[in-house]
């Protein structure tokens, strides 16, 4: 049986309203803030002040529920994989289907409610960082619609694997840069972002795609993908009579997954456990896995766990998912998992990509390699409970980009 | 008295303007970084700034990325910069040594332990570029161990965050010169004079360091009619980069440096006329 978290009184996050955070400064405990060179400030000032508003104007909240209804296909349905839980053979595994959504992902969430911004703040210009590509996608998608111009930075190496995903930015409109600097990867395009944000202030908005960065970003990015939780807490509560036991995401960022827990973090009796990156596993030092395996730091903007040496350098990261590829995590989450009210665990390539198949040959579902990491969680969660428990897992994309890396990883020449 | 308050005190009173050359530690090559600080200082620098490398320097252009690349390559680290200070220090007991760089490697070697060893090896002030003055608590223990924290104002720098950052800036405040990273060339003379001057309305005896963007001993030369010191980053680093063996590397940042150095007095006399 899964331990619930909140048996023991004594749990720091026992008498914690979630739902206040962060604080006026940024702050989830003592993560998060404001960790940016002096020319960010007041930029980041104007941007808090712009979204604080927008998000109490009841014209802005209809023009986004508009959008995610009619545009992005909202809501997603919640579906009962009722024959890989027969196979499993332990509690019921659902599906949130973030999949469905228009581009394919959860991404598309947060960039449409950024871009709404963006206009509202008359800025004519988006930047972007990305780096499977999905919220490089998200944003060109986003940016086209507002007849925004969009320049998308990703790492040289995240270029190479992620090709298709290249090619949809162009068909979009938007300008691909490849960043050659540091690892070449997620964090360095993350990087350059900023450096062209910290150039072009006056007219660019800075979409940022994870629950990271400086304040506002971590609570703006939530926010936008908290429907997900939302939605998913009323469905639940419609289809099943109750909330799920266990809920489960992946986290490289942490986007889709703060967009599930969140709406549940005040439910102390659904217990909620991350999917991170553990790559060729934790022990060989070649994994993703900034909760389970960093220590705290600052990066990008805000304090949170990092993966870095003893001399406080980033370190390179791996996982087969670009998207999971990232040394850093949304500081929500360092605070979900100091005050237990979350725990992290790492699923490796092999095990996700076990999933991956599982899930296609069980339910015709084919997910992108970084919610195959939420689905081997899933499966594991579902192993060890009874059968009437219900385990609800962030299917946040769909896997079509990830093919031909599944393909040369098992070595088929397409 | 902190040896920064000191300088720029000398500066005042023999109406000077400042030269403040920065390096990326161990870049070119960590043998030399001892000697090319000493010949800084022999090409009339009055401030060093020694730049901590880090494997993520968000602010910085790509002069000054790839020299924090080629350093991590080598093995520099913090406690091998705090080692080269305290080298530094027992030639040169009184040119100020401002370290330079990002917090993450701080905050893993540990706030308080960091600033006890940066002072026992002769560093006078941090200049951490993600840290601005809503975070500075986070660097409280360096302040009290006596280290000056630099603090940057930028021209998107509105009037009462000035005001803040006057109050809370010890040492010197860093005037940077554009919106823009390091090393960009993107430098226009007239607002950052104007802005200088505002600053120095409000805050007479604060000096005020103009940095960014100052290539040469032309750029060099207009600040210095308005400046108390000028800061020269990518430029000097780049010179550097293809420079090997140490009489090349301090043959190199001399022949940089002196006309700068004379440019500078040249405009400091003018401007004293």
């Amino acid at each position: 049986m899964l331990a619930k978290p909140f048996d023991s009184a004594a749990s720091a996050a026992a008498s914690i309203d979630f739902s206040q955070y962060p604080d006026e400064h940024g702050r989830f405990g003592e993560y998060g803030g404001l960790y940016v060179a002096e020319t960010l400030m007041e930029p980041l000032a104007e941007l808090r002040e712009a979204y604080l508003r927008l998000r109490q104007d009841p014209e802005f909240i209809a023009e986004l529920d508009r959008d995610l209804t009619h545009y992005v296909g909202r809501p997603s349905p919640i579906y009962h994989a009722e024959r890989l839980s027969k196979k499993i053979g332990g509690a019921q595994i659902l599906f949130k289907r973030e999949d469905l959504n228009h581009t394919g992902a959860h991404k598309i969430n947060n960039t449409v409610g950024q871009a709404l911004v963006a206009k509202r703040m008359g800025k004519r210009r988006i930047i972007a960082e990305t780096g499977a590509g999905q919220h490089g996608v998200a944003s060109a998608t986003v940016a086209t619609r507002l007849g925004l111009e969009c320049v998308v930075y990703m790492g040289a190496v995240d270029i190479e694997r992620q090709k298709i995903n290249v090619y949809r930015m162009k068909l979009l409109g938007a300008e691909v840069v490849p960043v050659t600097s540091g690892s070449k990867t997620l964090k360095d395009a993350l990087n350059e972002a900023m450096r062209d944000w910290v150039t072009n202030v006056a007219d660019t908005f800075y979409i940022i795609g994870t629950v990271a960065g400086p304040h506002p970003y971590p609570m703006m990015v939530r926010d936008f993908n908290a429907i997900v939780g939302r939605e998913a807490r009323a469905q639940m509560l419609a289809q099943y009579g109750r909330l799920p036991d266990v809920i489960t995401a992946c986290v490289g960022g942490g986007s889709n997954a703060i967009g599930l827990f969140h709406a549940f973090l005040n439910d102390r009796d659904v217990a909620i456990v991350g999917a991170e990156a553990a790559g060729d596993g934790i022990e060989t030092g070649r994994h993703a896995a900034s909760l389970a395996a960093g220590r705290p730091g600052v990066l990008h903007g805000n304090r949170t766990y990092v993966i870095c040496d003893d001399d406080g350098q980033i370190t390179e990261t791996h996982s087969i998912s670009a998207g999971l590829d990232y040394p850093g995590v949304g500081p929500e989450h360092a605070w979900l998992k100091d005050t237990g009210r979350a725990s992290y665990v790492g699923i490796t390539d092999d095990e996700a990509l076990a999933a991956f198949h599982e899930l296609a040959r069980s339910e015709g579902i084919l997910a992108a390699l970084e919610s195959s990491h939420a689905v081997a969680q899933g499966i594991k969660l579902a192993r060890d409970l009874p059968k009437d428990e219900l385990v609800l897992v962030n299917l946040s994309g769909r896997g079509d980009k990830d093919v031909h890396t599944i393909a040369a990883r098992e070595g088929i020449a397409l | 008295m902190n040896r920064i308050d000191r300088r720029f005190a000398e500066l005042k009173a023999a109406g000077r303007t400042g030269l403040i050359p920065f390096i990326t530690a161990g870049d070119p090559s960590p043998e030399h970084v001892v000697a090319l600080m000493h010949a800084l200082v022999e090409a009339g620098a009055d401030v060093i700034e020694l730049g901590v490398p880090f494997s993520d320097p968000m602010a910085d252009g790509p002069v000054i990325q790839h020299a924090s690349e080629r350093a991590l390559a080598k093995g520099v680290g913090l406690a091998r910069i705090l080692g080269w200070v305290g080298e530094f220090r027992r030639r040169d007991a009184n040119t100020p040594v401002v370290l330079m760089g990002y917090l993450n490697p701080i905050e893993i070697h540990g706030y308080a332990e960091f600033a006890d060893e940066a002072v026992a090896a002769g560093v006078d002030g941090v200049l951490l570029v993600d840290c601005p003055l809503e975070e500075s608590a986070t660097i409280k223990p360096l302040a009290d161990a006596g280290l000056h924290r630099i603090f940057l104002a930028a021209p998107t720098t509105h009037d009462a965050r000035l005001a803040a950052l006057i109050r809370e800036a010890s040492g010197f405040l860093y005037y940077v010169s554009f919106a823009g990273v390091t090393g960009a060339n993107r430098l226009d003379l007239a607002p950052v004079r104007a802005r200088v001057a505002a600053i120095k309305t409000l805050a007479p005896a604060l000096p005020v360091a103009v940095g960014f963007g100052v290539r040469d001993a032309a750029s060099a030369a207009a600040i210095a009619g308005f400046a108390d010191a000028v800061v020269i980053g990518s430029a000097l680093v780049e010179q550097l980069a293809n420079s090997a063996g140490a009489s090349a590397v301090t043959d190199a940042a001399r022949a940089f440096l002196a006309p700068i150095r004379k440019a500078l007095d040249a405009g400091s006399a003018k401007n004293a006329a």
